[in-house]
């Protein structure tokens, strides 16, 4: 499986590869939308503000998740030093990013018409902002620092660091008094959730998945070949 | 198998995770009070050293049968099914606002059983459903 992100897979992805990638994902958001926005029912509290939920949380879990994936790849990149993991982690940030900002707005959407209120800073929200502010630094590293191995480490180190705040983000309801209400999706209890809100909840979340596959996939290979040829430079 | 290397570097790294978690176990943990964003009535009844003056927040369950609307202010208990406070209030109450659901108030204490209210918030539980099932659960429970 691994196998797969080696380069030679990796440039071999062709116009052909990701048109059929983007044709189903713009399907499976189509099916999505359509089930989150019309065919979904409103909820018995909230009513139909409850819609941005299908964007909101999606979002978030994509947000940690590719911070926890950098993360990972930058504790292997410092201690067995693997190539491709720098560029992998390198090519997730931007959609990781973008997701945490779409996270952090739909959320604030979310909230006016529910809570009273755009922003607090309780717990949950706050280190979902502190997450911002990770992804920020970590993409600027790579971004301002000339010199490739020295990018490299200093990124790695604040992925790492940024890693410590992903278990707060993810406890941050349970740990402590928050505005923001406790998960309706964990892993040891049953959802909190009716299933018909679940199910589009969970096909909103794979074609976001499948969105960032192919922004990644995308930013992956060009980052591969960037790494190529400046190797061919060097060694000149 | 694992070369002195790369054993060594997974110590040190190991080691500076471990200190950094220290590190924010402990900042999480004396900031406490700042981090958490709202106490419950049984956290005011505990606490020794409240102040009376200080802007704080309560929250919890608005207690049924308790919301007093008058001419333009509106008095409720905030419950945690344990302890009570009395909240008064004047101002605009957001929309998800009704009795047995969650509210956290900013404001003054006058006592421990007595809370002013300068702003209110809506807080909803983690429970999606559709109208009707929500119908049949309150007809299910009666």
């Amino acid at each position: 499986m691994l196998k797969n992100f080696f380069p030679n897979k990796i440039l071999s992805l062709n116009k052909n590869f990701f048109t059929v990638l983007i044709v189903i994902m713009i399907s499976v958001i189509i099916v999505g939308l359509v089930n989150a926005l019309i065919t979904s029912p409103p909820d018995a509290v909230q009513g139909n503000s409850v819609r941005i939920m299908y964007v909101h949380v999606p979002s978030s879990f994509i947000a940690i998740g590719c911070f926890g994936f950098i993360g990972i790849a930058s504790i292997a990149t410092l201690i067995f030093k693997i190539k491709i993991f720098p560029l992998m982690a390198k090519s997730i940030a931007p959609v990781g990013s973008i997701f945490c900002l779409i996270s952090i707005v739909t959320g604030s959407l979310w909230g006016k018409p529910t809570w009273g209120i755009f922003w607090v800073w309780d717990a949950r929200l706050t280190s979902m902002l502190i997450l911002l502010i990770f992804y920020l630094a970590y993409i600027a590293v790579w971004k301002f620092i000339e010199n490739y191995e020295k990018a490299n480490k200093t990124a790695s180190i604040i992925a790492i660091i940024g890693s410590l705040n992903l278990p707060v983000i993810k406890y941050s309801v349970d740990w402590w008094n928050t505005l923001h209400q406790p998960s309706s999706i964990t892993l040891t209890s049953a959802p909190t959730i009716h299933y018909t809100m679940l199910v589009p909840l969970i096909i909103m979340l794979l074609g976001m998945i499948i969105y960032s596959l192919v922004i990644f996939l995308m930013k992956y290979k060009t980052e591969i070949i960037k790494f190529k040829i400046d190797r061919k430079i060097n060694k000149k | 198998m694992l070369s002195r290397k790369v054993k060594l570097r997974i110590a040190v790294l190991t080691f500076f995770l471990i200190v950094a978690a220290a590190l924010v176990v402990f900042v999480l943990r004396s900031l406490e009070e700042n981090v958490v964003y709202f106490f419950s009535p049984t956290e005011v009844n505990n606490k020794e050293n409240i102040s009376f003056n200080k802007t704080i927040r309560i929250g919890g369950l608005v207690k049924k049968n308790s919301i007093n609307k008058k001419n333009n202010s509106i008095n409720f208990v905030i419950t945690d099914l344990n302890n009570e406070i009395v909240v008064s209030y004047s101002g605009s109450i957001p929309n998800l606002f009704s009795e047995e659901k969650g509210v956290v108030a900013e404001g003054k204490l006058k006592d421990k059983k007595y809370f002013i209210a300068e702003k209110i918030l809506a807080k909803h539980d983690e429970n999606y459903m559709p109208p009707e099932v929500s119908k049949a659960l309150e007809k299910a429970k009666k």
